[in-house]
């Protein structure tokens, strides 16, 4: 079995024999307690003069009890935070497969950009005089974005995927609208996002599922099927979830717009066809873009993203406010609905311009690359997926191999049958092995779906420990060595935890050990 | 490329292991005519020391706050962020992490956040809040949402002095998900009166405090109105560090409050990315848009903390989902739960009467000169003037003058016949310099 | 026990009386896990045959109870707020959810019995 790069001893047979420590600690692997456990309400970390005396203005409504929040000095902020950080796992901690999430390497020369003073300390409503600059990033953003997908307006607002999604079915809604129709129908494959039929069911609209061909793309001919006057669009992830470019897009495209019906498709997975096909050339009239994903600007533990969306002629005009005008030598904003440029926009999707801070870290990115490090990037992102599962079809099933993988490589459990392990186990045996688990159960079109998505910024060599890590892993299981995988993970900060308790009664904030004990009198 | 380690080496070795005669065989299911050669219209690669050549110059043609007195707010305010805060935050086991769905390499990301949520919900005074939102507005669309599915009603009443961005917001998805809204007219020197126009259909009504013209406003008795009508009271702040100085919404009676947490921890960055805040009611949490962390124990009994309850959530409930929401602000609301360790309650509130006392300070210069008047009886760290003339155009030649004067009301809302309002906000980074040249800087462009 | 029948979508129903005891099968609640919450009508609520009843949630899914015959909710498990485990522990028992004033009798007829549900359940695995 292949253990390259790994230390020499067994750590199983260690952990029992390791003595336990007085702290909890053990060495490096830190414990830490809760801001409430270890800071003072008395306390503060911010020196501040007292104001001079003067009398208040607050009419009655100033604050009587006290709110009992605690205070950290400095030096304790800093360990309480740089301890727990140290029980994550990140992007510049190893490699991160997570299939649809496009975990790629988040360059510091975009943090430094988002964080010159003339970006991140301005206001979004200090005279637009003041923020040429600023407009004038939105606007070269905009060119990139739409170049990329030859479409033909950008609504930059919207601040995730999903609200892009949003911002997207709101310009289709309101295109019916305006031509005085009211379809009340949205086409979803099955292997959509959950987003989708989330956002179709917010707008009002009864969504329509529709299955898969067996080689896990969508049939256009189940798509005329199910198309009608009554469609309001179909919403469409391409490629797909399950890894797959849609073959038949331009002819989906054709038939939904013959019934007069708008093409939304997802962008989570642009990052595979960056700069290599433009979705505006296959028929799509609404498509959101994770900048967190594709371009870079880091997860966050979860945000914050942000989701622009490109339109086509036929939805341009349905853009919310605001909107970036150029008067001559001037740049400026239309934040109005219903302004001149705008009179049949959506509306408004949030307070102020956009996730101004990620458009810098994208756009920093997109100048890095340019054109061909662009096309590079989608390149060794589908090369890297395809190498996946190449390595892998032997010791693991992979479902729709015959066609070629775009940028994940999608696996599903069958390989497991007999083992009596599942796809979680596995997941949890590849944390003790030092990397963050692959995206699992997702899609549902495949059952213990495990979706692998390298991205391009991982060298051969990293490429290279990953699948042997996973064929050792396949093959353990295969061999029965079931404990390395149903007590997994043994060395993360946390084994596995309750999440039936959490979920039966739950605790989702901290409360005075002492209120308990009154409450519970 | 400095960002892509593969070599044309390994690229031939791959190809060789997948069996494809060239990296364009990989892309065969994209029709051939779509396929691109290039992107001639765009530039090649580009070192680090170019692309910050290139982003500098952009930054150069913007005035940047600090570099000249400045009295923007409106629903975004310039506060000092300590320096340790953006250290912790590029933290690469913060910046680089996912959404914490393997709890056990997560645990970082899922205890900060079920501080921040504690921290939320004793700043508000509500007994939960969520992990955060986009921002204050797309919170206080999602609140209104809440409140339909709650009491099964479906009309919303927006108080008139509602921050307008965030009645735009809130409008542009009743729109869509075709649920009524009446929205009030703006009454600059309050009170807004809200509570004729509670009854019996109504699911909500929102109210801000302190509102978008600076007035604060007594929450209780249109709490007690909307409770009696079966409606709910939905609190709304733009402004975080007010909450150190006027009582917290949850003690009014509100049933959700939702607010931009920007202003603690977080920089203007020209309107995002920013933080939402909602809490509420325990009994109303499986209604609750939004992640949440909750407490639990690992296998060995430990401690640790997992995102709960998220059969709410639209990766489960698909197209029964409570919101379509997946992405939160994470690093925003770590910035902002740093910000608040670091203040603590005494650092909050010390910093709360700072701003108060800028605030009072620079409406009592401004009330001083002729052709303005203040409209407030009440603020916190923002007021509303009128002036002789036309607000835009004075914001104007305050500038053209080096400073940064506010915001006129006629920006937000155009058609409101308000043209000679300005929203003026002043903070602990005003000077008495800075607040002593508006001041003389306004005397002379209204002379 | 009293007469109790199935339908192909696990809900179970057990008549007494005039009133119908609706809940989750036990094959049910074993293809769940750990049931973690469960969304209950209103007292006073009508509800027809094969409409959605209720909600059942494991940690990972939320799955829709339909009733299995139309009626009049009477009752509701007061326990299963606090103790939503009773339905893994005793689906069939003190895990059920509502009690209907039946309205229909008849619609019995179209459920399985105890019999052929096993069988039902054979065919599924």
């Amino acid at each position: 079995m292949n253990r390259e790069g790994r230390g020499a001893t067994a750590p199983q047979s260690a952990s029992e024999t390791r003595p336990a420590t007085f702290t909890g600690n053990r060495a490096l692997d830190l414990e830490e307690g809760l801001l409430f456990e270890i800071g003072r309400q008395e306390v503060t970390g911010v020196d501040l003069d007292e104001p001079a005396t003067f009398a208040p203005r607050l009419g009655g409504q100033e604050r009587t009890a006290p709110l009992g929040l605690p205070g950290l000095t400095e030096p304790e902020a800093m360990r309480h935070y740089v301890r727990l950080s140290r029980m994550n796992y990140g992007i510049d901690s190893g490699l991160f497969p997570l299939g649809s999430c496009t975990m790629k390497h988040n360059p510091r020369l975009n943090e430094r950009m988002a964080r010159l003073a003339g970006f991140a300390d301005i206001h979004p409503l200090q005279p637009v005089s003041t923020v040429q600059g600023a407009l004038e990033l939105m606007g070269e953003l905009s060119r990139y974005l739409l170049t990329l997908t030859g479409m033909d307006a950008v609504a930059l607002t919207p601040k995730a995927g999903a609200h892009g999604e949003l911002c997207g079915m709101m310009a289709i809604k309101a295109a019916h609208e305006a031509n005085g129709r009211k379809p009340t129908i949205v086409v979803v494959p099955e292997s959509a996002h959950g987003t989708n039929p989330a956002t179709a069911a917010l707008l009002g609209y009864q969504v329509k599922s529709i299955p898969a061909r067996a080689d896990g793309t969508v049939d256009v001919e189940e798509v005329k099927k199910a198309l009608s006057q009554d469609v309001a669009a179909i919403m469409l992830t391409n490629p797909n979830t399950c890894g797959l470019f849609e073959p038949d897009v331009v002819a989906i495209a054709e038939a939904v717009h013959a019934v007069g019906a708008y093409f939304y498709a997802d962008g989570a997975n642009f990052n595979a066809i960056l700069g290599k096909v433009r979705v505006g050339d296959l028929g799509v009239d609404a498509m959101h873009i994770n900048l967190h994903k594709t371009f870079s600007t880091p997860h966050g533990g979860g945000g914050p993203g942000a989701g622009p969306v490109v339109l086509s002629k036929a939805l341009a005009p349905f853009a919310p406010a605001p909107a970036l005008v150029t008067d001559g030598d001037t740049l400026r904003l239309v934040e109005q609905q219903g302004a001149v440029g705008a009179e049949q926009a959506l509306g408004r999707m949030s307070a102020f311009h956009g996730q101004m801070g990620m458009f810098v870290r994208a756009l920093a990115w997109m100048l890095s690359h340019g054109a061909d490090g662009m096309r590079q990037a989608a390149e060794d992102a589908v090369l890297s997926a395809n190498y996946i599962r190449a390595s892998l079809q032997d010791v693991m099933s992979a479902p729709f191999a015959t066609r070629p993988a775009m940028h994940e490589a999608l696996f599903d459990d069958a390989w497991l049958e007999g083992t009596g392990l599942s796809t979680l186990d596995v997941a949890k045996a590849l944390i003790d092995e030092g990397y963050h688990p692959m995206t699992v159960y997702f899609p549902l079109v495949v059952h213990g779906a495990m979706l692998i998505e390298p991205t391009e910024s991982e060298s051969k060599a990293s490429l290279d420990l990953f699948i042997a890590t996973l064929r050792d892993l396949a093959l353990a299981a295969k061999a029965g060595e079931k404990e390395r995988f149903l007590g997994a993970p043994h060395y993360a900060p946390r084994r596995r935890l309750d999440e039936t308790r959490a979920a039966r009664a739950p605790v989702l904030r901290w409360v005075k050990p002492q209120a308990i004990a009154e409450a519970a009198e | 490329m400095r960002y892509l380690p593969l070599t044309p080496e390994d690229r031939t070795e791959m190809l060789a292991r997948i069996g494809a005669p060239s990296v364009d065989a990989l892309f065969a299911d994209i029709p051939a005519d779509k396929l691109l050669a290039d992107l001639p219209d765009l530039p090649r690669r580009k070192g680090e020391m170019e692309v910050e050549r290139a982003l500098s110059r952009l930054a150069a043609r913007n005035v940047a706050a600090g570099s000249v007195p400045f009295f923007v707010g409106a629903g975004a305010y310039r506060h000092h962020v300590p320096a340790s805060v953006d250290h912790l935050i590029q933290r690469s086991e913060f910046l680089t992490s996912y959404t914490p769905y393997q709890p056990e390499i997560a645990q970082g990301t899922l205890q900060y956040l079920f501080e921040f949520q504690t921290q939320v919900a004793e700043l508000t005074g509500m007994e939960v809040a969520n992990a955060s939102m986009y921002d204050g507005s797309t919170a206080a669309a999602e609140a209104v949402l809440m409140a339909h599915r709650v009491t099964k009603r479906g009309k919303a009443v927006l108080a008139g002095n509602l921050h307008p961005h965030y009645a735009q917001t809130i409008a542009t998805v009743s729109h869509y998900a075709e649920v009524p809204l009446l929205r009030l007219a703006p009454q600059p020197t309050g009170p807004d009166d809200v509570s004729a126009a509670i009854d019996e259909t109504v699911s909500c009504v929102v109210v801000q405090c302190p509102d978008v013209f600076g007035n604060l406003v007594d929450l209780k008795p249109i709490a007690e109105k909307a409770h009696a009508a079966g409606a709910l009271l939905i609190a709304v702040f733009t402004e975080a560090v007010s909450l150190g100085l006027v009582e917290p919404p949850g003690a009014q009676g509100a049933d959700i409050v939702v607010g931009e947490g920007q202003s603690i921890g977080n920089p203007l960055t020209f309107g995002g990315p920013y933080v939402g805040l909602f809490a509420t009611r325990a009994k109303f949490v499986r209604q609750m848009p939004g992640r949440l962390a909750g407490e639990t124990v690992d296998a060995e009994g430990r401690r640790g903390f997992v995102l709960t309850l998220s059969t709410r959530e639209q990766h489960i409930r698909r197209e029964k989902a409570t919101s379509n929401i997946c992405t939160n602000s994470g690093l925003c609301a770590l910035a902002f739960t740093i910000h608040l360790s670091l203040l603590g309650e005494a650092g909050l509130t010390r910093l709360a009467r700072i701003n108060h006392a800028a605030a009072c300070d620079l409406a009592d210069r401004l009330a001083a000169l002729d052709g303005v008047s203040v409209l407030n009886e009440s603020f916190f760290n923002e007021f509303t003037i009128r002036v002789a003339g036309h607000a835009a155009e004075v914001i104007e030649k305050l500038a053209a003058k080096g400073i940064l004067g506010g915001v006129p009301y006629s920006r937000l809302a155009p058609d409101a016949g308000l043209d000679d309002l300005i929203l003026i906000a002043a903070t602990e980074t005003s000077t008495d310099e800075d607040r002593a040249a508006y001041a003389a800087a306004l005397k002379e462009v209204l002379a | 026990m009293s007469d109790v029948r199935y339908t192909k979508d696990h809900e179970y129903v057990r008549i007494d009386g005039d009133i119908a005891v609706i809940g989750i099968s036990d094959y049910a609640q074993s293809q769940l896990g750990d049931v973690v919450f469960v969304e209950l009508p209103e007292v006073g609520k009508t509800v027809k045959q094969g409409a959605e009843a209720a909600v059942v949630e494991s940690v990972k899914a939320a799955s829709e109870v339909y009733a299995p015959v139309s009626g009049e909710v009477v009752e509701i498990n007061p326990d299963l707020e606090a103790a939503p485990g009773a339905v893994n522990e005793d689906a069939e028992g003190k895990g059920w959810f509502v009690k209907l004033k039946l309205a229909n009798p008849a619609e019995l007829d179209g459920l399985m019995d105890a019999a052929a549900y096993a069988a039902f359940v054979e065919t599924l695995s």
